[in-house]
């Protein structure tokens, strides 16, 4: 239950709103970290914490693409394939990796490793192809980098190339 | 190369500079905000911002100081300010760099326009994929709380002000400003219907203005060196100051580059992105994000401000450039665009959500080499009945890639669509209009 565990967060997220239902945003966030998606029980249970209906929370929840309504792997992998990143190369990655992962997009591997999802724009148009896998972006991406980033995912949870904050182009250094 | 100065992104080019509050204070971080707590009344704030000419970052352009303005100035209860950090704009990047490198300069911002509107709560809607930059904003609102720049008592004025990070959950809608409302709500994030307007009857109906991310980390600056350097910058009347454009697609060197608003798209792509990235020579440019039309070559040297680039047919938007070099099929590209807008069309208004649905169908058939001459009459039809017709600008952006395309490339449609010949033109696999009847 989300209430226990969490209930100092909770607290400290209604308290930032005059209206308890500004937080279910907030609120479905946490029940997809702590399980990986959005489960019925959990929206039953933040619909009790907001004084809504499950309706109410099913509704809103729907409308929101991050909200996974299915369990999903370990890491969920997403692709962008808006224009900005197919024009310098995220269609053949995209096919390279289904093959690499052998599932297509919305699929799962059979090692529940991996969930592939091809999605639209994430806001990293000057460093295609890149994508997102779980909370962290991996920019400028190939075949062999996505290769490295699945191995060192696979071996430690956790990848060393992985983005820190933006900064493109580099600043001249002199 | 001409060297312009930089405003927003000065801080983060020093070596070694962090972000941190104490980076932040060492290059005069805060100054602004001390200045507008301890001598500056709300009411010449509003002038000076004004004056200075500053206008929205997010995309339509509006000037700031006006928004500001109509905030009912006798309004004793809660008032709000949004930061609208929701930068979903495809071909836009550059909100994450101010804010993941730069945070104070944000919050900093956010506490001058709170100031200005007598706001003692701001909310900053980040979308939800940003987890790096929420984490990073979230760390530095404690600081500046710490330090007294925000909280209960900013700097011992008496003035509360609480700022919060709010993430959003993937909704390229919530980028519209009453859209973003709806979702900061809890509800889906479908825009509400204008007027009322936010600045009466915005976030719980209470008056409300929203504000994009460089728009407010624009403000410091504005505060310490005065309405008239900002005014002097970039292509005085109307677009006053630097913006940050950002760079991608075939270019050299892709990302963001802070100049002046008024030089030329040839400067930007040749000069400070480095140019083409091959051999091959440009074919068509978008200059202002996805939902501003594509131009061409015969369009480099207009000028990189609201107006030149209104005039040339298009809009400056949100400051997102892609170039496209020559071989780049611009029906391809319209589909990939069109395909953004399908998946994003929030399906409060018919036009919109049949309408980008149908557009989609009509390009993907004639990309498959499916298409029928009369397609090209549906496009236009179908673009037309949808502009206007909405409750917000998202209809007048998914039509943009087509129009600007059947615009200047309207041959290859047509080459697309002769390649197709074999297909039968009753065929009944998809609708089409009978036209000319």
């Amino acid at each position: 239950m989300l209430a226990e565990k969490y209930q100092d967060h909770i607290a400290d997220l209604l308290a930032r709103y005059p209206v308890k239902r500004s937080a279910l945003l907030p609120l479905l966030n946490l029940a997809q970290k702590e399980e990986g998606y959005v489960s019925e029980s959990a929206m039953k249970e933040i619909a009790e914490i907001l004084d809504l209906t499950p309706p109410q929370v099913y509704e809103t929840a729907t409308f929101y693409t991050m909200f996974n309504m299915n369990p999903i792997g370990k890491f969920h992998v997403q692709i962008c394939k808006s224009l900005m990143c197919g024009l310098v190369g995220s269609d053949p990655l995209i096919q390279w990796v289904q093959q690499r992962l052998g599932v297509g997009p919305g699929q799962t591997t059979s090692d529940r490793l991996f969930t592939l999802s091809v999605v639209e724009c994430l806001g990293s148009c000057g460093t295609g192809p890149m994508m997102q896998v779980n909370d962290d972006y991996y920019e400028r991406l190939s075949e062999e980098r996505v290769g490295r980033i699945f191995d060192e995912l696979k071996e430690t949870g956790n990848s060393s190339l992985k983005s820190g904050p933006f900064m493109v182009p580099e600043p001249i250094s002199r | 190369m001409p060297t312009h100065e930089k405003i927003l992104l000065k801080n983060m080019d020093q070596p070694g500079y962090t972000g941190s509050l104490k980076d932040y204070e060492a290059v005069g971080g805060y100054q602004a905000l001390r200045r507008v707590m301890k001598e500056l009344a709300p009411a010449d704030l509003i002038d000076i911002v004004k004056q200075s000419g500053l206008r929205g970052r997010g995309g339509a352009g509006f000037p700031t100081g006006v928004k500001w303005s109509f905030i009912p100035k006798d309004y004793t209860g809660p008032k709000y300010l949004c930061c609208n950090a929701d930068e979903s704009e495809p071909g836009t990047f550059k909100d994450r760099q101010l804010m993941e490198r730069d945070p104070h300069q944000v919050l900093e911002g956010i506490a001058i326009a709170c100031q200005a509107i007598g706001a003692e709560t701001a909310y900053i809607y980040i979308r939800g994929e940003f987890r790096l930059g929420a984490k990073i904003l979230e760390h530095a609102i404690d600081e500046a709380r710490q330090a007294r720049y925000l909280g209960e008592n900013v700097l011992s004025s008496g003035v509360p002000i609480q700022v919060y990070v709010h993430a959003g959950a993937g909704a390229y809608i919530c980028g519209e400003e009453t859209a973003l409302l709806e979702s900061l709500e809890g509800k889906r994030g479908m825009p509400r219907v204008k007027p009322p307007f936010p600045a009466t009857h915005g976030l719980y109906q209470k008056p409300t203005v929203v504000n994009n991310v460089e728009t407010l980390a624009n403000l410091p600056h504005i505060v310490t060196r005065g309405a008239d350097w900002f005014a002097s910058i970039g292509s005085p009347p109307k677009s006053t100051g630097t913006r940050i454009f950002c760079l991608s697609g075939h270019v050299k060197q892709p990302g963001n580059y802070e100049v002046p608003m008024g030089i030329t798209f040839r400067e930007l792509i040749y000069e400070h992105a480095g140019g083409m990235r091959g051999e091959k020579p440009l074919k068509a440019f978008i200059p202002g994000g996805a939902s501003a039309s594509f131009l061409t070559e015969a369009h480099l040297d207009v000028k990189l401000d609201f107006e030149s680039v209104a005039q040339a047919g298009s809009m400056l938007g949100s400051g997102g450039v892609t170039v496209m070099e020559e071989g780049t099929s611009m029906v391809w590209a319209a589909l990939r665009l069109m395909e953004f807008f399908y998946h994003e069309s929030c399906g409060k208004c018919t036009p919109c959500r049949e309408g980008s649905s149908w557009l989609v169908q009509v390009l993907q058939r004639i990309v498959d080499r499916r298409g029928r001459m009369e397609d090209l009459q549906v496009l236009a039809d179908l673009c037309q009945n949808i502009v206007g017709r909405t409750v917000c600008a998202f209809g007048d952006a998914e039509i943009a890639p087509i129009v600007g395309t059947l615009q200047y490339w309207r041959n290859e449609y047509e080459d697309l669509i002769r390649e197709s010949t074999a297909i039968s033109t009753t065929s009944k696999e998809l609708p089409v209009l009978a036209l000319n009847s």
